[in-house]
């Protein structure tokens, strides 16, 4: 046997082909760079087109209000999408718990805070439920989450309109409505805004930070890694499911607040808006890539588009047709960074 | 001679009608790089996932460090100081290097933000260079994603994953197999380097050149049971391979 004479310490040509990326060409390459670039050229836009109208307090302050349900149940989405997962159930669970909730208050009877928190923990708990339910049928029987989710949005859709004849519950406590629902702290910012704004620091920290994050990102990325590293994966999957369910289920609860009615047949696209405004965030479909920031701005692309058309005179039916393109071309961003820099 | 530090004796595990493992006998030394190879089929990676707690035997007996164990699960494996380096790597493509080296074993901040589960990243990319520079991993960016590196770099890195952890055994199911000249040879230092350490090292491989070159120790697997062992330089590439297929028959 003859000996190979090489020097396993020389650099190998296979190794100097791996480029050094620093800090900002990552940042510069990130998923969610350029969206959010994207959205900044939508508000100057707007901002130089319509400057009185566009660009001032109250509209912004409209802009995050009609953002804020939205991001609720997109950040829960966020991690369900990066576990590689899909959650369709979430406008129909946001319904569900504001039936609940809605139900429970006038159950209770009165106007103070105490039948406000009952309301709060109903609406919290069903949507935790349906989030445990999904989480279990996903990992339990091994149903894909497509139609396991797709089953509990018929499922919770029906279950509300069984629970309320199909008519809207509009009793909804006034104090509730006064204060979470168009109350502002220092009359400038909606109490909404503040609440959705401190479920994405909280979920962005936890999903960046913590060893919870890390399994979400692990999960997505190769499930088989977490599960011979000894990481009980189905637990964690069922735990992600049900943070998704809370909080579509406080979603459904701002809803309330804000509507005063529980708009049962409002919510039937909130699924879809959901996954496009996190899809719109960089976050991958195929799981393992993702983050809140970009989910932030993925909810706001919409909204800025709708109001920024309304505001311009242009039909608001064109911001549909705009999302829709600009979401294929976040995907089609998302694959191109993949082939080009992930080597297989 | 001192006692094995890993030994099946008789193991037996069916699936259904096949039966991989008939009575196989297997022994590991402490500080010795044993190859276990065989023909397709032979029995090799049930043998090691029955010993890396994935399979339980049907019958036989397991010793450590000659007191007899029950290996029902990979985490009772890694208890016992044992890591498997899988033929997939079971990477995590999109976690960086050192994510994945402390998967499932987070070092957490201390203090009260340890305790809502904050992870220590600094102190998790300082012990994965160190590692890695140790074992000669070739990885100048650890914060970079698993899926941008080179095959020999996944290797590297799991291989340094199984090592960091392992206090006693680690088994490596074809390390090589899919990699090219250069790469297989760093793999065949890292071996060498992990048994400088104090370590054993399992080896399945089909390739007889690099068995002979690394092993201290080679056990022949065939039809599920041990034919024949042989000690470093004690048989040549034709006696492996007739002990794999039969022609040879070790008295």
């Amino acid at each position: 046997m003859s000996q190979q004479v090489v020097d396993p310490s020389a650099e190998l040509p296979e190794d100097a082909e791996v480029p050094h990326v620093s800090r900002w060409q990552r940042i510069a390459l990130g998923s969610s760079t350029s969206i959010f670039l994207i959205l900044v050229a939508m508000i100057v836009v707007f901002a130089v087109l319509h400057p009185s109208e566009f660009a001032t307090v109250d509209n912004v302050r409209n802009l995050c209000t009609d953002a804020a349900v939205l991001l609720v149940i997109s950040v829960g989405m966020t991690y369900v999408i990066i576990t590689a997962g899909i959650d369709l159930s979430v406008g129909a669970v946001l319904v569900f718990s504001g039936v609940i909730a809605a139900r429970l208050m006038n159950a209770v009877g009165g106007n103070g805070w105490g039948t406000i928190l009952v309301g709060l923990a109903a609406a919290l708990v069903a949507g935790l439920a349906w989030g445990i339910l999904n989480g279990t049928l996903i990992t339990k029987l091994r149903v894909p989450p497509l139609i396991v989710t797709l089953g509990t949005l018929g499922m919770a859709q029906g279950g509300a309109l069984l629970i309320t004849g199909g008519t809207d519950e509009r009793d909804v406590p006034t104090k509730l409505v006064d204060t979470i629902g168009i109350g502002r702290l220092f009359n400038q910012i909606p109490y909404i805004v503040i609440i959705a704004v401190a479920v994405a620091l909280v979920f962005g920290v936890i999903l960046r930070w913590t060893r919870f994050g890390r399994y979400t990102y692990a999960v997505g990325s190769n499930i088989e890694a977490p599960r011979r590293a000894g990481i009980s994966v189905d637990r964690h999957l069922i735990k992600v499911y049900a943070l998704c369910g809370t909080l579509a289920g406080l979603a459904g609860f701002l809803s309330l607040a804000r509507f005063s009615t529980t708009t049962i047949g409002g919510h039937s696209t909130d699924n879809l808006n959901a996954i496009a405004a996190v899809v719109l965030g960089g976050t991958s479909l195929f799981g393992g890539i993702g983050v809140i920031a970009g989910t932030v701005v993925g909810v706001f692309i919409p909204v800025v588009l709708q109001n920024g058309f309304v505001i311009s005179g242009v039909q608001p039916f064109w911001q549909q047709v705009a999302v829709g393109a600009v979401l294929i071309v976040a995907v089609y961003l998302d694959q191109l960074r993949r082939r080009t820099q992930y080597r297989d | 001679m001192p006692e094995p530090l890993l030994e099946a004796r008789g193991l037996v595990k069916s699936f259904g009608r096949v039966h991989a493992l008939r009575g196989a006998d297997f022994m590991v030394n402490r500080s010795e790089v044993v190859a276990l190879i065989g023909d397709n089929g032979a029995g090799k990676s049930t043998l090691v996932k029955t010993l890396s707690g994935v399979h339980a035997p049907d019958a036989g007996e397991i010793l450590f460090e000659g007191k007899p164990v029950s290996i029902p699960t990979p985490e009772a494996a890694r208890a016992l100081g044992i890591e498997t380096v899988y033929q997939d790597l079971a990477l995590a493509p999109d976690l960086q290097s050192s994510a994945n080296l402390f998967l499932g074993r987070e070092v957490l901040r201390p203090g009260i933000l340890g305790k809502l589960g904050f992870l220590d990243n600094v102190a998790m990319r300082k012990q994965t260079e160190s590692a890695f520079g140790d074992l000669g991993v070739g990885v100048q960016d650890v914060t970079a994603p698993v899926a941008t590196f080179s095959g020999g770099q996944r290797q590297g890195v799991a291989v340094a994953r199984a090592v960091t952890w392992a206090s006693k055994v680690v088994f490596m199911d074809e390390p090589t197999a899919a990699l090219g000249v250069v790469q297989t040879r760093r793999v065949l230092d890292l071996i060498r380097r992990v048994r400088e350490r104090g370590l054993s090292v399992v080896l399945i491989s089909h390739n007889m050149p690099e068995v002979m070159e690394v092993a201290d120790r080679v056990e022949v697997l065939r039809l599920g049971q041990r034919v024949a062992t042989f000690k470093r330089g004690e048989a040549t590439m034709e006696d492996l391979v007739g002990a794999m297929t039969g022609a040879l028959v070790q008295s």
